[in-house]
């Protein structure tokens, strides 16, 4: 049984309550006014405007604005267009998508109708990762539920507007949540990631023009149509504004999932909310924001976590997915898993990438085992630097990024398993 | 072959789509259900259907992790040893699981009951450790916990 998060806001106020996941109990907590308000009383362009003017950053990791992204989509054009919304939540330290599809499915639904009324997208693709199979289940009951109800289908709410929503499932590949890889995955293909541009405003699914967006991104769209920019602009920073799902794992008392406002302290989010380190241990370190994102280290966790704060700390937002670990972790069997998982998950297409992440695990490896030699922790720099912005996607360099991090600020880790050819962390979690 | 109503859900799936090709996941899914894994028999018809080359269906199962081209143990069960898992004892669950299950180098039990592997990050964090139990996920684990799950399996 999931559990709903321990810091809720308006994004996960109700999730506790059974019948909010109904349409029914949706609309009686307000759900489809915000929607209804959209098609039936605002022009497109309005509500691009709007959410332009709310500045409301993408969720999925990169941080782009929805608004913007959505503005993109020509409007000259006799090719069908589309949305496509990414639910295929792979980032390691990730779950929030999780619980948005599986008790928020309406919300993110409503979202994306208010989306397609904005751009003229007549169809959404919600491509789910395999794995969540339940989800997947939920969702399907919901998008079932809003065509009965005919907020889905022909004659959308009695406007005319025609929407389709169809639920696909992912099968197990980290690359398709990169969106030109989903896309490719979406075409019935192996999930490869496109050479871009052209963009999927342009050359999308099916070679339609395309706007991707991530389920908490779309979740958020309702409530800002509702309440207006300015109140969304009244959270969070001002950079940065509105709530995310932050979601905390690792060596903490109380993992689960928090929704705050953007800018919320990195050690609030840890010692307040959830309730700090067990056993009486100390951090050592923090990933901010899934796996892709370079570590913090203790000294550096009174940072507001928004993308212009933890820019200046070399590191990023991405998901949203903290992980915490405790003063017995090695970061050395840290990168090990880290390397691990981006050698596995490389699709291959680009030498950097599929050399690089295999590379970098040897090398790790055997610094763990006792068997680095000194000159390891510079080929691992060139390496992880080699690797950057040289890509088809940017799988390469969110792999070379936590190995940068663990350079930055562990490098005294490697430096022992190296002068003492073993790995001194008897405490450690096993590899 | 691919049984008549498998051939339905199928041509459902391909009707909600632009193109034929983008049912070729979908189909994949469903074939799969029902007869375990994609052997060449399938992705020949699998290719007729969809008008590409088996060869081209069996490069698509390869690059998935959850299809199969060859055939399976009754029961599908991954351990995440991503990271947070990781920080809270899922590799030593796993080589626990392996030991009770007595489980052959390729991780599957004798009586072909269960094949045990170990996955990446499921998004279910929080929960560490956890485990897929073919399409269900068990999480806050120990030893016990985990075994009675896997009791409860044919
Ligand atoms: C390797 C890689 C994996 C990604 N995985 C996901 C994912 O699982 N879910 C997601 O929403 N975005 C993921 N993204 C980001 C998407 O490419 C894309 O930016 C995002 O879906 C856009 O939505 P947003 O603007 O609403 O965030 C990934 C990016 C990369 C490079
Ligand atoms: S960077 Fe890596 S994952 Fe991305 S396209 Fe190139 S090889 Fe594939």
């Amino acid at each position: 049984m999931l559990k709903v998060p321990y810091v809720t806001g308006y994004l996960t106020e109700r999730f506790a309550d059974d019948d909010f996941a109904t349409l029914e109990g949706y609309e009686r907590a307000g759900g489809y006014r915000a929607a209804r308000k959209a098609l039936t009383e605002m022009a497109p362009a309005d509500v691009i405007e709007l959410v332009k003017g709310s500045g409301l950053q993408g969720r999925g990791g990169a941080g782009f604005s929805a608004g913007l992204k959505w503005s993109f989509m020509p409007t000259d054009t006799d090719q069908p267009k589309y949305l496509v919304c990414n639910a295929d939540e792979s980032e390691p330290g990730s779950f929030k998508d999780r619980i948005l599809l599986e008790r928020g499915a309406h919300q993110m639904l409503e979202g994306i109708l208010i989306a397609a009324w904005a751009t003229g997208a007549e169809k959404t693709f919600i491509y789910i990762r395999g794995e969540y199979a339940h989800p997947a289940r939920e969702l399907q009951r919901c998008v079932d539920e809003a065509y009965a109800k005919r907020y889905l289908g022909e004659n959308v709410m009695g406007t005319g507007f025609r929407h389709d929503v169809v639920v696909t499932r992912g099968a197990g590949a980290y690359i398709c949540g990169e969106e030109t890889g989903l896309l490719e995955s979406l075409e019935g293909k192996k999930g490869q990631p496109r050479k871009k541009p052209p963009f999927p405003a342009q050359y999308g699914a099916f070679g339609m023009p395309t706007t991707v967006n991530n389920v908490e991104t779309f979740s958020h769209v309702p409530h800002i149509v509702e309440r207006g920019a300015d109140w969304f602009r009244g959270i969070g920073t001002e950079k940065s504004p509105g709530n995310t799902v932050f979601g905390v794992s690792g060596h903490v008392e109380r993992p689960g999932l928090y929704e705050l406002p953007l800018g919320t302290r990195l050690d609030e989010i840890i010692f307040e909310h959830a309730g700090g380190v067990p056993n009486g241990r100390k951090v050592k370190g923090v990933i901010p924001g899934g796996m892709s994102m370079p570590i913090l280290p203790a000294g550096q966790l009174d940072v507001p976590m928004a993308n212009e704060a933890l820019r200046e700390r070399k590191t990023m937002l991405g998901t949203g997915g903290i992980m915490v670990m405790d003063d017995t972790t090695c970061m050395v069997r840290v990168a090990c898993v880290i390397t691990y998982f981006f050698r596995d998950e490389s699709c291959g297409q680009c030498t950097q990438c599929r050399e690089g992440t295999g590379w970098l695990n040897k090398i790790v490896n055997r610094i763990e085992r006792g068997a680095g030699e000194p000159e390891d922790l510079a080929i691992l720099v060139d390496i992880a630097g080699k690797m950057e912005g040289q890509t088809i996607c940017a799988f390469a360099d969110a792999a070379a990024w936590p190995v940068q991090g663990l350079m930055r600020h562990f490098r005294a880790d490697f430096e022992a398993h190296i002068e003492h050819k073993k790995c001194p962390f008897s405490e450690s979690f096993a590899l | 072959m691919i049984s008549e109503q498998a051939r339905a859900r199928i041509d459902e799936a391909i009707s909600k789509l632009p193109a034929r090709r983008g049912a070729l996941l979908p189909a994949l899914h469903i074939v799969q259900e029902e007869l375990g894994h994609i052997s060449p028999e399938t992705a020949r018809e699998l290719g007729e259907l969809f008008e590409i080359h088996p060869v081209e269906v069996m490069e698509v199962v390869s690059f998935y992790n959850m299809f199969y081209a060859e055939p399976q143990s009754r029961h599908h069960v991954y351990v995440c040893t991503n990271l947070p898992c990781s920080l809270r004892g899922a590799r030593v669950l796993y080589e626990q699981l392996e030991a009770h299950l007595e489980v052959d180098e390729n991780g599957n039990t004798a009586d072909g009951r269960i094949h045990l592997g170990h996955e990446e990050c499921l998004g279910a964090c929080a929960y560490a450790p956890m485990m897929r139990v073919d399409d269900r996920y068990c999480e806050d684990l120990d030893l016990d916990k985990a075994k009675r799950a896997l009791e409860e399996l044919e």
